[in-house]
This record gives C-alpha cells, sequence and structure tokens, in this order.
C-alpha cells in the first residue's frame, strides 16, 4: 500500500493530533501510538517506543516521533509530509493567537484561558507517560529509571540531559547483560 | 512592527534558530530562545516574552515551535514565523532521521534493545520534570487540581477521547478559573 493513499493517511492522522495537542506534543502521544500501531499497521508497538527514545535523544523540539513514522512509512517524502502534517496546522493557529494574545495581556479572561488550560495540559502530558510506559518493556525497572533520572535532573539542572539519557542506557545495558532485567 | 529599531532580516532570523534547533540537545530550548532573543540581542523585552511563552504552553503544538512561531512573527510578520519555523526543525529534521537509520542497522545487536529501552526511560524522566512543575503550580488551586485529575484519569487510565475530554473539562476549567477571579500569579 505504498501510494498516494498512504502519504493521505498521514496527513489525515497527524494534522487532527497537531490540533490537539494541548501540553504540547507528548499529551498526543497515545493517540498517535493507537493510530500508527493498532489501527494503520505502520510500525510496531517495539519501534514506537524506539522512536519515541531516538526523538528524544536527538536536538530540537523532541517531538520528531511524527517525522520518524512519516520517514518509517514512505521515506524522505513521508518524512517531510508526517513533519509539516503535525508542526504548520498548530503553528498557524499559534501564529494567528498571537497577535490578539499580545494586545489583551493581563486582562481577566486572558489570565482565566491560561490558568484554566494549563492544568488539562499537564493531565494530558501524563496521560502520556502511561501510556509510553504500557508499551515500554522495562516495567517496575524504567519507572525507578525514569523517577531517577528526572530526579537526578532536578538536583542538578546543568547536567547535560544526553549525558543521563547515556547513562540510563548504560544501566539497563548492564542490568541486561546480568541477565537481571528478567527478574523484575 | 515598524517602531523596532533594527528588524533583522530573514536570513539572521533563520540562522539563530537553526543554531537553537541544532545544538539543543534534550529540551530546555526556551531557555535557549530567551538567551538568544531577549538577553543577548534585545529584540524582544520581558514581558513579550513571557506571555509568548504563555500563549505558545497554552495553544495545541510542540510549545517551543508555538514559541518561535511567536517570536519570528513578531520580529518580522509571516516571513519571519516561516524563518524561525523552518530554522528550529530543520537540523534536528534531518538528526533524527540520521539516528534512526543507524539505530535500524544496530537492531540486531542484542543489547540495543535494551539500551534504547533505558534511554527511553530516562527520556521519559524530563517529562516527568515538566509534569511535576505543572502539579506543583496546579496545587494553589483545588480547581485547577481537579481539572488536572479528571483529564488524566480520563485519557491515560479509562482511555476516553482525548478530544472529548478536552472539550469538556477544558471550558468547565477556564470557567473555574474565570470566577475565581483569575489573579496573576508570578
Amino acid at each position: 500500500m505504498k501510494n498516494e493513499s498512504v502519504l493521505l493517511a498521514l496527513i489525515a492522522v497527524f494534522v487532527p493530533y497537531s490540533l490537539v495537542s494541548i501540553g504540547g506534543a507528548p499529551s498526543v502521544f497515545a493517540g498517535i501510538q493507537h493510530q500508527a500501531v493498532d489501527v494503520h499497521h505502520w510500525i510496531t508497538a517495539r519501534e514506537f517506543v524506539d522512536m519515541f527514545a531516538i526523538s528524544r535523544a536527538a536536538p530540537g523540539p523532541g517531538s520528531l516521533l511524527a517525522t520518524l513514522i512519516g520517514w518509517q512509512v514512505w521515506g524522505w517524502s513521508g518524512a517531510v509530509i508526517a513533519t509539516l502534517a503535525f508542526y504548520v496546522p498548530s503553528s498557524l493557529l499559534c501564529y494567528g493567537v498571537a497577535y490578539v494574545w499580545r494586545r489583551h495581556r493581563g486582562k481577566r479572561w486572558h489570565t482565566a484561558l491560561e490558568q484554566g488550560l494549563a492544568p488539562v495540559g499537564i493531565g494530558l502530558v501524563l496521560a502520556g507517560i502511561i501510556a509510553l510506559f504500557r508499551v515500554s518493556g522495562g516495567g517496575v525497572l524504567s519507572w525507578l529509571l525514569a523517577f531517577g533520572s528526572a530526579g537526578l535532573m532536578t538536583w542538578r539542572p546543568k547536567l547535560h540531559p544526553l549525558l543521563v539519557f547515556a547513562i540510563g542506557g548504560a544501566i539497563f545495558v548492564a542490568l541486561h547483560a546480568m541477565n537481571w532485567d528478567r527478574l523484575v | 512592527m515598524a517602531d523596532l529599531p533594527k528588524p533583522p532580516s530573514i536570513a539572521v532570523i533563520f540562522g539563530i534558530f537553526f543554531r537553537i534547533g541544532a545544538f539543543s540537545f534534550g529540551g530546555g530550548l526556551s531557555g535557549w530562545v530567551y538567551r538568544e532573543i531577549v538577553i543577548l540581542r534585545g529584540w524582544l523585552d520581558e514581558d513579550e516574552f513571557m506571555s509568548g511563552l504563555a500563549v505558545s504552553q497554552v495553544l495545541p503544538g510542540a510549545n517551543i515551535i508555538n514559541l518561535s512561531v511567536y517570536v519570528g512573527q513578531k520580529l518580522r510578520g509571516g516571513l519571519g514565523a516561516c524563518a524561525a519555523f523552518f530554522g528550529l526543525i530543520c537540523a534536528p529534521f534531518f538528526v533524527v532521521i540520521g539516528i534512526a537509520s543507524i539505530y535500524g542497522t544496530l537492531r540486531e545487536l542484542s543489547f540495543a534493545e535494551a539500551a534504547m529501552d533505558g534511554i527511553a526511560a530516562a527520556a521519559i524522566g524530563m517529562i516527568l520534570i515538566v509534569a511535576g512543575r505543572g502539579i506543583r503550580r496546579a496545587s494553589h488551586r483545588p480547581e485547577a487540581l481537579i481539572a488536572l485529575f479528571v483529564t488524566f484519569v480520563a485519557v491515560g487510565l479509562l482511555h476516553y477521547s482525548l478530544l472529548l475530554v478536552v472539550a469538556i473539562v477544558a471550558p468547565l476549567s477556564v470557567l473555574a478559573a474565570w470566577y475565581r477571579g483569575a489573579t496573576r500569579e508570578e
């Protein structure tokens, strides 16, 4: 099914998620995973976790998951289409709203909108974290490592995240080599 | 924009955001934008930047891309926003595909999967930090905490449609903030 309909499907999946990704891209990872893995069978659950890790380790917005899914589905054109489909609609919306927003700063409705939407965004981010843990294989160890890395980066904010990622990878490789990852 | 003494050229805007995108491994991009645009060049003042940061977080989309669009638009209108947008995602676009292609050849190695699991878990830690900050901010206001909790449970645990949950919870949450008097906390 490598034809134009696949590119259209990429657009059909990513444009709506672009417009509902309140709280940032992680809030729609669960939905994207469902569409890419269960509905369209573009990638496996395993590949999704890999792509998440790769997109977080790379520089930039940290949400280039869409790019990788597009790339997997149909090479460079797929990557370009998926990237634009995921980022352009929300950017256009932001562009339009920015005009109005700047002119009404400090007004009551402005503050209410800001304060009302913020917790919804955080709730979605948390839901996205749950979805990511469900697909990643590590179980309890993954949770421990995630909280450990969060603690480490809170304690030492200047520590380069890539270093923390490398430590995380090394720990899991070491556990794997000792077969400890099967015990938990 | 006419009041700006020297609006930067489109190429300069693209260059700055290209650098931010290329070197900002592992997040913290809004800090980069703040440093480059506000501190080093003074193209936006503090208030403009902070309000842009709020807009970029409230609206859907990757926060940092929204922020770039906001800054680009403020500096040079539509073309400026385009320059900032493409500048920011240009380098990461190729880097992420580069890593993915290398990973494809490394996949046969037995430890590659364990390594990626570890990196993914550590990366989730970065999102946990953001979530932790959000929870702490919401904890000052009961209605915000309720909105946060309901959204999390409905989407994360009960798997209700994200769109449906946002459509119901977001207006109620905004309404609650409105009736509470919506005082600025900063």
